[in-house]
Protein backbone atom coordinates (compact mmCIF):
# COMPACT_ATOMS: atom_id res chain seq x y z
CA UNK A 1 0.00 0.00 0.00
CA UNK A 2 2.09 2.60 1.03
CA UNK A 3 5.26 3.14 3.20
CA UNK A 4 5.29 4.38 6.85
CA UNK A 5 7.75 6.40 8.76
CA UNK A 6 8.43 6.97 12.45
CA UNK A 7 10.36 10.06 13.47
CA UNK A 8 13.70 8.27 13.83
CA UNK A 9 14.00 7.61 10.28
CA UNK A 10 15.50 9.72 7.65
CA UNK A 11 13.47 11.69 5.66
CA UNK A 12 14.26 10.60 2.24
CA UNK A 13 13.79 6.78 0.65
CA UNK A 14 15.17 5.26 -2.31
CA UNK A 15 12.51 5.31 -5.63
CA UNK A 16 12.10 1.18 -4.98
CA UNK A 17 11.03 1.61 -1.53
CA UNK A 18 9.26 -1.79 -1.03
CA UNK A 19 7.67 -0.18 2.25
CA UNK A 20 8.68 -0.51 5.69
CA UNK A 21 5.38 -2.78 5.95
CA UNK A 22 6.57 -5.10 3.55
CA UNK A 23 8.15 -8.54 4.26
CA UNK A 24 11.28 -7.16 2.30
CA UNK A 25 11.99 -3.79 4.16
CA UNK A 26 15.87 -3.53 4.80
CA UNK A 27 16.25 -6.73 2.48
CA UNK A 28 15.76 -5.61 -0.99
CA UNK A 29 18.21 -4.88 -3.15
CA UNK A 30 16.83 -1.40 -3.47
CA UNK A 31 17.66 -1.00 0.01
CA UNK A 32 21.02 -0.91 -0.54
CA UNK A 33 22.10 2.75 0.59
CA UNK A 34 18.75 3.53 2.24
CA UNK A 35 19.83 5.26 5.77
CA UNK A 36 16.80 3.59 6.93
CA UNK A 37 18.11 0.29 5.85
CA UNK A 38 19.12 -1.19 9.45
CA UNK A 39 15.97 0.19 11.33
CA UNK A 40 13.51 -1.88 8.86
CA UNK A 41 15.92 -5.05 8.73
CA UNK A 42 15.87 -5.18 12.55
CA UNK A 43 11.73 -5.23 12.30
CA UNK A 44 11.81 -2.25 14.36
CA UNK A 45 9.55 -0.38 11.79
CA UNK A 46 6.75 -3.26 11.73
CA UNK A 47 5.30 -3.61 15.26
CA UNK A 48 1.79 -2.89 15.92
CA UNK A 49 1.17 0.42 17.35
CA UNK A 50 -0.04 -0.23 21.38
CA UNK A 51 -1.80 2.98 20.68
CA UNK A 52 -4.34 1.41 18.64
CA UNK A 53 -5.60 -0.59 21.04
CA UNK A 54 -5.91 2.68 23.34
CA UNK A 55 -8.10 4.76 20.76
CA UNK A 56 -10.38 1.71 20.38
CA UNK A 57 -11.49 1.48 23.85
CA UNK A 58 -11.19 5.60 24.58
CA UNK A 59 -13.71 5.59 21.54
CA UNK A 60 -15.99 2.90 21.99
CA UNK A 61 -18.90 5.46 23.14
CA UNK A 62 -18.97 7.18 19.76
CA UNK A 63 -21.56 5.18 18.19
CA UNK A 64 -20.86 6.67 14.06
CA UNK A 65 -17.44 7.81 12.51
CA UNK A 66 -17.50 9.31 9.76
CA UNK A 67 -14.60 11.03 7.90
CA UNK A 68 -15.17 14.12 5.28
CA UNK A 69 -12.88 13.85 2.26
CA UNK A 70 -11.60 14.78 -0.93
CA UNK A 71 -8.80 14.95 -2.85
CA UNK A 72 -9.36 18.33 -4.20
CA UNK A 73 -8.66 21.50 -1.84
CA UNK A 74 -11.30 23.99 -1.87
CA UNK A 75 -14.70 22.09 -2.55
CA UNK A 76 -16.12 23.04 0.96
CA UNK A 77 -14.84 19.69 3.19
CA UNK A 78 -14.84 22.20 5.96
CA UNK A 79 -17.58 23.86 5.08
CA UNK A 80 -20.08 20.73 4.54
CA UNK A 81 -18.48 19.25 7.65
CA UNK A 82 -19.74 22.26 9.18
CA UNK A 83 -23.02 22.87 8.49
CA UNK A 84 -23.86 19.43 8.46
CA UNK A 85 -22.33 19.09 12.39
CA UNK A 86 -24.58 21.88 12.57
CA UNK A 87 -27.65 19.95 11.64
CA UNK A 88 -27.33 16.77 13.26
CA UNK A 89 -26.98 18.75 15.97
CA UNK A 90 -30.15 20.80 15.36
CA UNK A 91 -32.11 17.71 14.69
CA UNK A 92 -30.73 15.56 18.26
CA UNK A 93 -31.16 18.21 20.35
CA UNK A 94 -34.81 17.07 21.44
CA UNK A 95 -33.05 13.35 21.95
CA UNK A 96 -30.14 14.74 24.58
CA UNK A 97 -27.86 13.55 21.65
CA UNK A 98 -24.16 14.89 21.11
CA UNK A 99 -22.80 15.28 18.05
CA UNK A 100 -18.74 16.17 17.82
CA UNK A 101 -16.60 17.36 15.27
CA UNK A 102 -12.41 16.49 14.97
CA UNK A 103 -10.94 18.68 12.86
CA UNK A 104 -7.16 16.85 11.78
CA UNK A 105 -5.94 19.76 9.13
CA UNK A 106 -2.68 20.60 10.91
CA UNK A 107 -1.62 22.90 8.07
CA UNK A 108 -4.99 24.84 7.69
CA UNK A 109 -7.46 24.31 10.25
CA UNK A 110 -11.10 26.00 9.58
CA UNK A 111 -13.51 24.61 11.72
CA UNK A 112 -12.55 27.30 14.59
CA UNK A 113 -13.89 29.28 11.68
CA UNK A 114 -16.40 27.90 10.50
CA UNK A 115 -18.28 27.13 14.28
CA UNK A 116 -17.05 30.87 15.32
CA UNK A 117 -15.15 29.25 18.05
CA UNK A 118 -11.86 30.66 17.25
CA UNK A 119 -9.08 32.07 19.85
CA UNK A 120 -10.55 29.88 22.54
CA UNK A 121 -8.68 27.00 24.54
CA UNK A 122 -8.51 24.05 25.30
CA UNK A 123 -8.51 22.50 28.86
CA UNK A 124 -6.91 19.59 29.91
CA UNK A 125 -7.94 17.57 33.24
CA UNK A 126 -7.61 14.05 34.22
CA UNK A 127 -10.46 12.16 32.27
CA UNK A 128 -8.30 14.27 28.89
CA UNK A 129 -8.54 17.18 26.61
CA UNK A 130 -12.27 18.86 26.76
CA UNK A 131 -13.27 20.02 23.21
CA UNK A 132 -14.74 23.33 22.65
CA UNK A 133 -18.79 23.28 23.10
CA UNK A 134 -19.58 25.58 19.99
CA UNK A 135 -23.76 24.59 20.87
CA UNK A 136 -25.31 22.64 24.18
CA UNK A 137 -24.76 19.38 22.04
CA UNK A 138 -22.05 20.26 19.44
CA UNK A 139 -18.66 20.00 20.64
CA UNK A 140 -15.14 20.30 18.53
CA UNK A 141 -11.41 19.89 18.84
CA UNK A 142 -8.91 21.26 16.33
CA UNK A 143 -5.14 22.20 16.24
CA UNK A 144 -6.40 25.70 16.45
CA UNK A 145 -6.96 25.74 19.66
CA UNK A 146 -3.52 24.65 20.50
CA UNK A 147 -2.06 27.94 18.29
CA UNK A 148 -0.88 31.15 20.30
CA UNK A 149 -2.46 33.10 17.71
CA UNK A 150 -3.80 32.94 13.99
CA UNK A 151 -0.55 33.67 12.23
CA UNK A 152 1.10 30.99 13.55
CA UNK A 153 2.24 28.26 10.89
CA UNK A 154 2.75 24.43 11.50
CA UNK A 155 5.44 23.52 9.90
CA UNK A 156 5.06 19.91 10.55
CA UNK A 157 6.63 16.88 8.44
CA UNK A 158 4.57 13.72 8.19
CA UNK A 159 5.60 12.08 11.45
CA UNK A 160 4.80 15.10 13.73
CA UNK A 161 1.22 15.43 12.01
CA UNK A 162 0.55 11.87 12.88
CA UNK A 163 1.85 12.41 16.40
CA UNK A 164 -0.71 15.44 16.70
CA UNK A 165 -3.82 13.13 15.12
CA UNK A 166 -3.26 9.96 17.47
CA UNK A 167 -2.97 12.40 20.24
CA UNK A 168 -6.54 13.96 19.27
CA UNK A 169 -7.93 10.42 18.95
CA UNK A 170 -5.83 9.07 22.57
CA UNK A 171 -6.80 12.21 24.49
CA UNK A 172 -9.70 14.00 23.95
CA UNK A 173 -12.58 13.53 26.46
CA UNK A 174 -15.38 13.03 23.93
CA UNK A 175 -17.66 11.45 26.58
CA UNK A 176 -20.70 9.82 24.36
CA UNK A 177 -21.02 10.87 20.90
CA UNK A 178 -24.16 10.45 18.38
CA UNK A 179 -22.01 11.13 15.80
CA UNK A 180 -18.08 12.33 14.89
CA UNK A 181 -17.41 13.92 11.63
CA UNK A 182 -13.56 14.55 11.14
CA UNK A 183 -12.75 17.35 8.49
CA UNK A 184 -9.88 15.88 6.35
CA UNK A 185 -7.04 18.36 4.70
CA UNK A 186 -7.15 17.59 1.02
CA UNK A 187 -4.63 14.68 -0.39
CA UNK A 188 -4.36 11.00 -0.05
CA UNK A 189 -1.18 11.21 2.10
CA UNK A 190 -0.26 11.33 6.19
CA UNK A 191 -3.28 12.32 7.66
CA UNK A 192 -5.40 9.85 5.76
CA UNK A 193 -2.91 7.06 6.05
CA UNK A 194 -3.02 7.80 10.11
CA UNK A 195 -6.27 8.41 10.73
CA UNK A 196 -8.05 5.19 8.90
CA UNK A 197 -4.93 3.28 10.35
CA UNK A 198 -6.25 4.63 14.19
CA UNK A 199 -9.74 4.82 13.52
CA UNK A 200 -10.38 1.61 11.45
CA UNK A 201 -9.82 -0.81 14.11
CA UNK A 202 -12.03 1.04 16.55
CA UNK A 203 -14.77 1.28 13.80
CA UNK A 204 -15.27 3.38 11.24
CA UNK A 205 -18.50 3.70 9.80
CA UNK A 206 -17.62 5.41 6.37
CA UNK A 207 -16.40 8.41 4.69
CA UNK A 208 -18.51 11.13 2.81
CA UNK A 209 -16.61 12.52 -0.06
CA UNK A 210 -16.82 16.22 -1.36
CA UNK A 211 -16.50 17.53 -4.82
CA UNK A 212 -17.41 20.60 -7.00
CA UNK A 213 -18.88 19.43 -10.34
CA UNK A 214 -15.46 20.12 -12.33
CA UNK A 215 -13.42 17.95 -14.19
CA UNK A 216 -10.37 19.31 -12.32
CA UNK A 217 -11.72 18.19 -9.48
CA UNK A 218 -13.39 14.90 -9.74
CA UNK A 219 -9.37 14.00 -11.38
CA UNK A 220 -8.19 14.81 -7.55
CA UNK A 221 -11.68 12.89 -6.10
CA UNK A 222 -11.42 9.84 -8.30
CA UNK A 223 -8.05 9.42 -6.57
CA UNK A 224 -9.32 9.71 -2.99
CA UNK A 225 -12.12 7.08 -3.94
CA UNK A 226 -9.20 5.02 -5.13
CA UNK A 227 -7.94 5.42 -1.79
CA UNK A 228 -10.62 4.85 0.29
CA UNK A 229 -11.05 1.61 -1.57
CA UNK A 230 -8.08 0.59 -1.30
CA UNK A 231 -7.31 1.11 2.47
CA UNK A 232 -11.11 -0.46 3.38
CA UNK A 233 -12.93 2.56 4.26
CA UNK A 234 -16.71 1.71 3.42
CA UNK A 235 -17.95 5.58 1.23
CA UNK A 236 -21.44 6.04 2.54
CA UNK A 237 -21.77 8.58 -0.53
CA UNK A 238 -20.74 11.91 -2.58
CA UNK A 239 -21.47 15.32 -2.06
CA UNK A 240 -21.66 17.55 -5.24
CA UNK A 241 -20.81 21.72 -3.48
CA UNK A 242 -21.11 24.63 -5.55
CA UNK A 243 -22.79 23.13 -8.23
CA UNK A 244 -24.73 26.03 -9.91
CA UNK A 245 -25.52 29.52 -8.57
CA UNK A 246 -28.87 31.33 -9.17
CA UNK A 247 -28.00 35.37 -10.00
CA UNK A 248 -29.89 37.06 -7.08
CA UNK A 249 -31.31 39.65 -9.79
CA UNK A 250 -32.28 37.86 -12.58
CA UNK A 251 -32.73 34.66 -11.18
CA UNK A 252 -30.90 32.93 -14.75
CA UNK A 253 -28.42 29.65 -13.25
CA UNK A 254 -24.42 29.81 -14.20
CA UNK A 255 -22.89 26.65 -14.07
CA UNK A 256 -19.69 28.29 -12.81
CA UNK A 257 -17.57 25.51 -12.13
CA UNK A 258 -19.22 23.49 -15.16
CA UNK A 259 -19.50 19.68 -15.03
CA UNK A 260 -18.16 19.26 -18.37
CA UNK A 261 -18.21 15.77 -17.68
CA UNK A 262 -21.12 14.83 -16.04
CA UNK A 263 -20.20 15.81 -12.94
CA UNK A 264 -20.04 13.78 -9.91
CA UNK A 265 -23.32 12.14 -10.43
CA UNK A 266 -21.98 10.48 -13.58
CA UNK A 267 -18.36 9.42 -11.93
CA UNK A 268 -20.50 7.76 -8.74
CA UNK A 269 -22.25 5.90 -11.78
CA UNK A 270 -18.87 5.39 -13.32
CA UNK A 271 -16.98 4.69 -9.81
CA UNK A 272 -20.28 2.51 -8.29
CA UNK A 273 -20.83 4.70 -5.49
CA UNK A 274 -23.83 6.25 -4.12
CA UNK A 275 -24.23 10.01 -5.05
CA UNK A 276 -25.46 12.01 -1.78
CA UNK A 277 -26.64 15.40 -3.89
CA UNK A 278 -25.83 18.60 -5.11
CA UNK A 279 -25.69 21.81 -2.53
CA UNK A 280 -25.77 24.84 -5.07
CA UNK A 281 -23.37 27.82 -4.31
CA UNK A 282 -25.33 30.72 -2.23
CA UNK A 283 -23.10 33.83 -1.11
CA UNK A 284 -24.86 33.49 2.17
CA UNK A 285 -23.21 30.36 2.86
CA UNK A 286 -19.51 31.96 2.72
CA UNK A 287 -20.52 34.72 5.08
CA UNK A 288 -21.88 32.26 7.63
CA UNK A 289 -18.78 30.62 7.45
CA UNK A 290 -16.83 33.84 8.05
CA UNK A 291 -19.42 34.64 11.00
CA UNK A 292 -19.02 31.18 12.77
CA UNK A 293 -23.07 30.94 12.21
CA UNK A 294 -24.93 28.36 11.34
CA UNK A 295 -26.13 28.72 7.64
CA UNK A 296 -29.27 25.68 7.88
CA UNK A 297 -30.33 27.61 11.20
CA UNK A 298 -29.87 31.33 9.33
CA UNK A 299 -31.29 30.92 6.24
CA UNK A 300 -33.57 27.52 6.42
CA UNK A 301 -36.07 27.51 3.59
CA UNK A 302 -32.77 28.27 0.91
CA UNK A 303 -31.81 25.58 -1.76
CA UNK A 304 -28.76 25.11 -0.33
CA UNK A 305 -29.95 24.22 3.12
CA UNK A 306 -32.66 22.02 1.64
CA UNK A 307 -29.91 20.09 -0.25
CA UNK A 308 -28.00 19.55 3.33
CA UNK A 309 -31.48 18.36 4.79
CA UNK A 310 -32.07 15.68 1.97
CA UNK A 311 -28.18 14.94 2.29
CA UNK A 312 -28.32 14.21 6.11
CA UNK A 313 -31.56 12.04 5.94
CA UNK A 314 -29.25 9.73 3.27
CA UNK A 315 -26.41 9.82 5.84
CA UNK A 316 -28.92 8.62 7.93
CA UNK A 317 -30.56 5.83 6.55
CA UNK A 318 -26.86 4.52 5.44
CA UNK A 319 -25.73 4.66 9.46
CA UNK A 320 -29.14 2.69 10.32
CA UNK A 321 -28.81 0.13 7.26
CA UNK A 322 -24.91 -0.23 8.39
CA UNK A 323 -24.79 0.12 11.71
CA UNK A 324 -21.70 0.88 13.87
CA UNK B 1 24.21 18.83 -4.91
CA UNK B 2 24.59 21.44 -7.73
CA UNK B 3 21.92 21.63 -10.06
CA UNK B 4 24.23 20.92 -13.38
CA UNK B 5 24.55 24.45 -15.24
CA UNK B 6 24.35 22.76 -18.98
CA UNK B 7 20.99 20.81 -17.86
CA UNK B 8 19.05 24.06 -16.15
CA UNK B 9 19.54 27.77 -16.79
CA UNK B 10 16.85 29.68 -14.05
CA UNK B 11 16.89 32.70 -13.96
CA UNK B 12 13.89 33.03 -11.73
CA UNK B 13 11.78 30.85 -9.83
CA UNK B 14 8.19 31.78 -8.71
CA UNK B 15 6.72 29.40 -5.79
CA UNK B 16 2.85 29.98 -6.15
CA UNK B 17 1.63 29.14 -2.62
CA UNK B 18 -1.43 29.18 -0.70
CA UNK B 19 -1.97 28.06 2.78
CA UNK B 20 -5.59 26.96 1.64
CA UNK B 21 -6.51 24.53 -1.44
CA UNK B 22 -9.28 25.39 -3.81
CA UNK B 23 -8.09 28.86 -4.32
CA UNK B 24 -7.20 28.54 -7.79
CA UNK B 25 -3.38 28.26 -7.27
CA UNK B 26 -2.81 25.76 -10.50
CA UNK B 27 -5.05 28.35 -12.41
CA UNK B 28 -3.42 30.90 -11.78
CA UNK B 29 -0.45 29.23 -12.36
CA UNK B 30 -1.25 28.45 -15.86
CA UNK B 31 -2.45 32.29 -16.51
CA UNK B 32 1.20 33.29 -15.09
CA UNK B 33 2.75 31.32 -17.20
CA UNK B 34 0.51 31.95 -20.36
CA UNK B 35 0.99 35.98 -20.10
CA UNK B 36 4.88 35.52 -19.48
CA UNK B 37 4.89 33.44 -22.59
CA UNK B 38 3.18 35.56 -24.91
CA UNK B 39 5.71 38.06 -23.71
CA UNK B 40 8.10 36.03 -25.09
CA UNK B 41 9.88 34.52 -22.14
CA UNK B 42 10.98 30.63 -21.65
CA UNK B 43 8.92 29.56 -19.46
CA UNK B 44 8.96 26.44 -16.99
CA UNK B 45 5.98 24.72 -14.87
CA UNK B 46 6.97 22.63 -12.34
CA UNK B 47 3.72 20.89 -10.52
CA UNK B 48 4.95 19.45 -6.86
CA UNK B 49 1.21 18.48 -6.00
CA UNK B 50 2.05 15.09 -5.93
CA UNK B 51 -1.64 13.98 -4.68
CA UNK B 52 -3.63 16.22 -6.55
CA UNK B 53 -1.62 17.22 -10.23
CA UNK B 54 -3.72 19.26 -11.79
CA UNK B 55 -1.50 21.15 -14.14
CA UNK B 56 -1.09 18.41 -17.15
CA UNK B 57 -4.92 18.73 -17.75
CA UNK B 58 -4.69 23.15 -17.20
CA UNK B 59 -2.19 22.85 -20.06
CA UNK B 60 -4.40 19.99 -22.25
CA UNK B 61 -0.96 17.92 -22.20
CA UNK B 62 -2.37 15.00 -20.27
CA UNK B 63 -0.91 12.45 -22.54
CA UNK B 64 2.17 13.63 -22.01
CA UNK B 65 5.05 11.41 -21.58
CA UNK B 66 8.25 12.42 -19.75
CA UNK B 67 11.71 11.31 -21.75
CA UNK B 68 14.58 10.83 -20.47
CA UNK B 69 18.04 11.74 -21.65
CA UNK B 70 21.52 10.63 -20.12
CA UNK B 71 21.61 14.00 -18.00
CA UNK B 72 18.12 14.41 -16.44
CA UNK B 73 14.13 14.01 -17.47
CA UNK B 74 13.05 16.17 -19.92
CA UNK B 75 9.95 18.24 -19.83
CA UNK B 76 6.83 17.97 -21.78
CA UNK B 77 6.41 21.03 -24.11
CA UNK B 78 3.39 22.88 -24.96
CA UNK B 79 4.77 24.44 -27.85
CA UNK B 80 6.73 23.50 -30.92
CA UNK B 81 9.92 26.10 -30.07
CA UNK B 82 9.93 24.73 -26.72
CA UNK B 83 9.53 27.92 -24.85
CA UNK B 84 6.98 26.08 -22.72
CA UNK B 85 7.50 23.25 -20.69
CA UNK B 86 5.99 21.54 -18.06
CA UNK B 87 7.14 18.68 -15.62
CA UNK B 88 4.30 16.68 -13.23
CA UNK B 89 3.63 13.56 -11.60
CA UNK B 90 0.59 13.57 -13.30
CA UNK B 91 2.87 12.33 -16.59
CA UNK B 92 3.68 9.22 -14.50
CA UNK B 93 0.65 8.11 -13.91
CA UNK B 94 -0.76 5.07 -15.52
CA UNK B 95 -4.70 6.34 -15.17
CA UNK B 96 -6.26 9.26 -13.98
CA UNK B 97 -7.66 7.09 -11.29
CA UNK B 98 -4.25 5.98 -10.01
CA UNK B 99 -3.74 7.87 -6.18
CA UNK B 100 -0.60 8.55 -4.94
CA UNK B 101 -0.55 7.65 -1.55
CA UNK B 102 2.88 8.22 -0.19
CA UNK B 103 3.91 9.55 3.13
CA UNK B 104 6.49 12.63 3.49
CA UNK B 105 10.12 11.09 2.58
CA UNK B 106 8.95 9.20 -0.67
CA UNK B 107 7.04 12.45 -1.35
CA UNK B 108 10.38 14.24 -0.86
CA UNK B 109 12.36 11.76 -3.11
CA UNK B 110 10.03 12.43 -6.02
CA UNK B 111 10.33 16.48 -5.69
CA UNK B 112 14.33 16.12 -5.14
CA UNK B 113 14.33 14.70 -8.32
CA UNK B 114 11.87 17.07 -9.95
CA UNK B 115 14.15 19.87 -8.40
CA UNK B 116 17.54 18.65 -9.41
CA UNK B 117 17.18 16.22 -12.15
CA UNK B 118 14.75 18.00 -15.12
CA UNK B 119 16.76 19.49 -18.06
CA UNK B 120 15.24 22.94 -18.45
CA UNK B 121 18.05 24.21 -20.47
CA UNK B 122 17.85 28.07 -20.28
CA UNK B 123 14.62 29.43 -18.22
CA UNK B 124 13.64 32.89 -17.79
CA UNK B 125 10.88 32.18 -15.36
CA UNK B 126 9.89 28.67 -13.92
CA UNK B 127 7.05 28.81 -11.75
CA UNK B 128 6.31 26.70 -9.10
CA UNK B 129 2.82 24.81 -8.40
CA UNK B 130 2.36 24.13 -5.28
CA UNK B 131 -0.58 21.82 -2.60
CA UNK B 132 -2.01 23.95 -0.26
CA UNK B 133 -0.03 23.73 3.37
CA UNK B 134 2.89 24.04 5.06
CA UNK B 135 4.09 20.57 4.95
CA UNK B 136 6.41 17.94 3.77
CA UNK B 137 6.36 19.34 -0.17
CA UNK B 138 7.14 22.55 0.71
CA UNK B 139 10.08 22.07 3.40
CA UNK B 140 11.21 20.09 0.33
CA UNK B 141 11.20 22.09 -2.15
CA UNK B 142 12.99 24.94 -0.20
CA UNK B 143 15.65 22.53 0.88
CA UNK B 144 16.37 21.59 -2.45
CA UNK B 145 16.01 25.27 -4.01
CA UNK B 146 18.99 26.16 -1.44
CA UNK B 147 21.13 23.54 -2.41
CA UNK B 148 20.44 24.17 -5.61
CA UNK B 149 21.63 27.04 -8.41
CA UNK B 150 18.13 28.48 -8.18
CA UNK B 151 19.21 31.59 -6.62
CA UNK B 152 16.84 34.11 -7.07
CA UNK B 153 13.07 32.95 -6.07
CA UNK B 154 10.02 34.21 -4.41
CA UNK B 155 6.75 33.14 -3.51
CA UNK B 156 3.58 34.98 -5.21
CA UNK B 157 0.43 33.74 -2.74
CA UNK B 158 -2.93 33.43 -3.89
CA UNK B 159 -5.92 33.21 -2.01
CA UNK B 160 -10.08 34.08 -2.50
CA UNK B 161 -11.61 36.71 -0.53
CA UNK B 162 -13.19 34.99 2.36
CA UNK B 163 -11.87 34.33 6.01
CA UNK B 164 -11.28 31.15 5.60
CA UNK B 165 -9.05 31.91 2.72
CA UNK B 166 -7.42 34.72 4.19
CA UNK B 167 -6.94 32.22 8.10
CA UNK B 168 -4.32 30.14 5.93
CA UNK B 169 -2.74 32.14 4.02
CA UNK B 170 -1.57 34.16 6.70
CA UNK B 171 -0.29 31.41 8.16
CA UNK B 172 1.74 30.18 4.76
CA UNK B 173 3.08 34.28 5.27
CA UNK B 174 5.00 32.80 8.38
CA UNK B 175 6.23 30.05 6.77
CA UNK B 176 7.70 32.08 3.98
CA UNK B 177 9.27 34.33 6.90
CA UNK B 178 10.43 31.35 8.92
CA UNK B 179 12.04 29.49 5.77
CA UNK B 180 13.43 32.64 4.13
CA UNK B 181 11.19 32.90 1.42
CA UNK B 182 10.81 36.82 -0.30
CA UNK B 183 6.76 37.18 -0.75
CA UNK B 184 6.52 39.01 -4.40
CA UNK B 185 2.66 39.52 -2.77
CA UNK B 186 -0.64 37.83 -3.03
CA UNK B 187 -3.05 37.52 -6.02
CA UNK B 188 -7.01 37.62 -4.65
CA UNK B 189 -8.57 34.98 -6.89
CA UNK B 190 -12.49 34.39 -7.66
CA UNK B 191 -12.77 38.18 -6.71
CA UNK B 192 -16.61 39.06 -7.73
CA UNK B 193 -18.31 36.70 -10.48
CA UNK B 194 -20.20 38.68 -13.32
CA UNK B 195 -23.90 37.25 -14.57
CA UNK B 196 -23.29 36.35 -17.95
CA UNK B 197 -26.71 37.43 -18.33
CA UNK B 198 -27.47 40.93 -16.60
CA UNK B 199 -23.91 41.50 -15.72
CA UNK B 200 -24.73 42.36 -12.00
CA UNK B 201 -21.33 41.18 -10.23
CA UNK B 202 -21.65 39.01 -7.12
CA UNK B 203 -18.80 38.51 -4.66
CA UNK B 204 -19.37 34.51 -4.13
CA UNK B 205 -17.01 34.32 -0.93
CA UNK B 206 -17.04 37.59 0.13
CA UNK B 207 -14.77 40.31 -1.06
CA UNK B 208 -11.47 42.14 -0.55
CA UNK B 209 -10.22 39.83 1.79
CA UNK B 210 -6.80 39.12 -0.44
CA UNK B 211 -6.37 43.43 -0.47
CA UNK B 212 -6.85 44.24 3.38
CA UNK B 213 -4.58 40.93 4.16
CA UNK B 214 -2.03 42.58 2.11
CA UNK B 215 -2.17 45.59 4.26
CA UNK B 216 -1.97 43.97 7.36
CA UNK B 217 0.96 41.44 7.00
CA UNK B 218 3.25 44.49 4.78
CA UNK B 219 2.92 42.43 1.30
CA UNK B 220 2.19 44.10 -2.07
CA UNK B 221 -0.84 42.98 -3.23
CA UNK B 222 -0.45 42.35 -7.04
CA UNK B 223 -4.41 42.30 -7.92
CA UNK B 224 -7.48 40.97 -8.10
CA UNK B 225 -8.64 38.13 -10.93
CA UNK B 226 -12.54 37.39 -11.41
CA UNK B 227 -14.29 34.34 -11.90
CA UNK B 228 -14.89 33.90 -15.33
CA UNK B 229 -17.12 30.85 -16.17
CA UNK B 230 -15.31 30.78 -19.75
CA UNK B 231 -11.92 30.13 -19.01
CA UNK B 232 -13.18 27.48 -16.17
CA UNK B 233 -15.01 25.94 -19.00
CA UNK B 234 -11.98 25.92 -20.58
CA UNK B 235 -9.70 24.51 -18.06
CA UNK B 236 -11.84 21.50 -17.92
CA UNK B 237 -11.96 20.86 -21.88
CA UNK B 238 -8.54 21.77 -21.98
CA UNK B 239 -8.83 23.22 -25.24
CA UNK B 240 -7.60 26.75 -26.49
CA UNK B 241 -6.89 28.01 -23.19
CA UNK B 242 -4.63 30.43 -24.53
CA UNK B 243 -7.10 31.97 -27.27
CA UNK B 244 -9.86 31.87 -24.19
CA UNK B 245 -7.75 33.70 -21.75
CA UNK B 246 -7.01 36.33 -23.80
CA UNK B 247 -10.41 37.06 -24.43
CA UNK B 248 -11.15 36.77 -20.32
CA UNK B 249 -11.88 39.57 -18.46
CA UNK B 250 -9.27 38.08 -16.47
CA UNK B 251 -6.55 38.30 -18.73
CA UNK B 252 -6.38 42.48 -18.43
CA UNK B 253 -5.92 41.30 -14.80
CA UNK B 254 -2.92 38.67 -15.05
CA UNK B 255 -1.31 40.89 -17.56
CA UNK B 256 -0.91 43.76 -14.78
CA UNK B 257 -0.19 41.32 -12.62
CA UNK B 258 2.99 39.98 -14.23
CA UNK B 259 4.26 43.84 -15.05
CA UNK B 260 4.36 44.23 -11.45
CA UNK B 261 6.73 40.44 -10.89
CA UNK B 262 8.91 41.34 -13.57
CA UNK B 263 9.80 44.60 -12.89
Amino acid sequence: MSDDSNNTMSQEVPEHCPGTQSSQAGKSSACQGCPNQNICASGQANQPDPDIEVIKDHLKNIKYKILVLSGKGGVGKSTVCGQISYALAAQYESQNKQIGALDIDICGPSLPQVFGVQGEQVHQSGSGWSPIFVDENLSLMSIGFLLPSLEDAVIWRGPKKNGMIKQFLRDVDWEELEYLLVDTPPGTSDEHLSIVQYLKPAGLTGAIIVTTPQEVSLLDVRKEITFCKKVGVPIIGVVENMSGFACPKCKIESKIFPPSTGGAEKMCEEMNVTFLGKVPIDPLIGQCCDEGKSFVKEFPNSPASLAYKNIITKIEKYTELNGE
Amino acid sequence: MEVDDQKSNVKKVFLVLSGKGGVGKSSVTTQLAFALYEKGFKVGVLDVDLCGPSIPKMFNLENGIINQSETGWIPVYYDNEQRLGVISIGFLLNSKSDAVIWRGPKKNSMIKKFMTDICWGDLDYLLIDTPPGTSDEHLAVMENIKTSNYCNYSAILVTTPQNLSVNDVRREITFCRKVGIPITGIIENMSGFTCPHCKDCTYLFTKQGGKILADNSNCNFLGAIPIDPNLTQCIETGQEFLATLKDSPCYTNIKEVVDKIIE
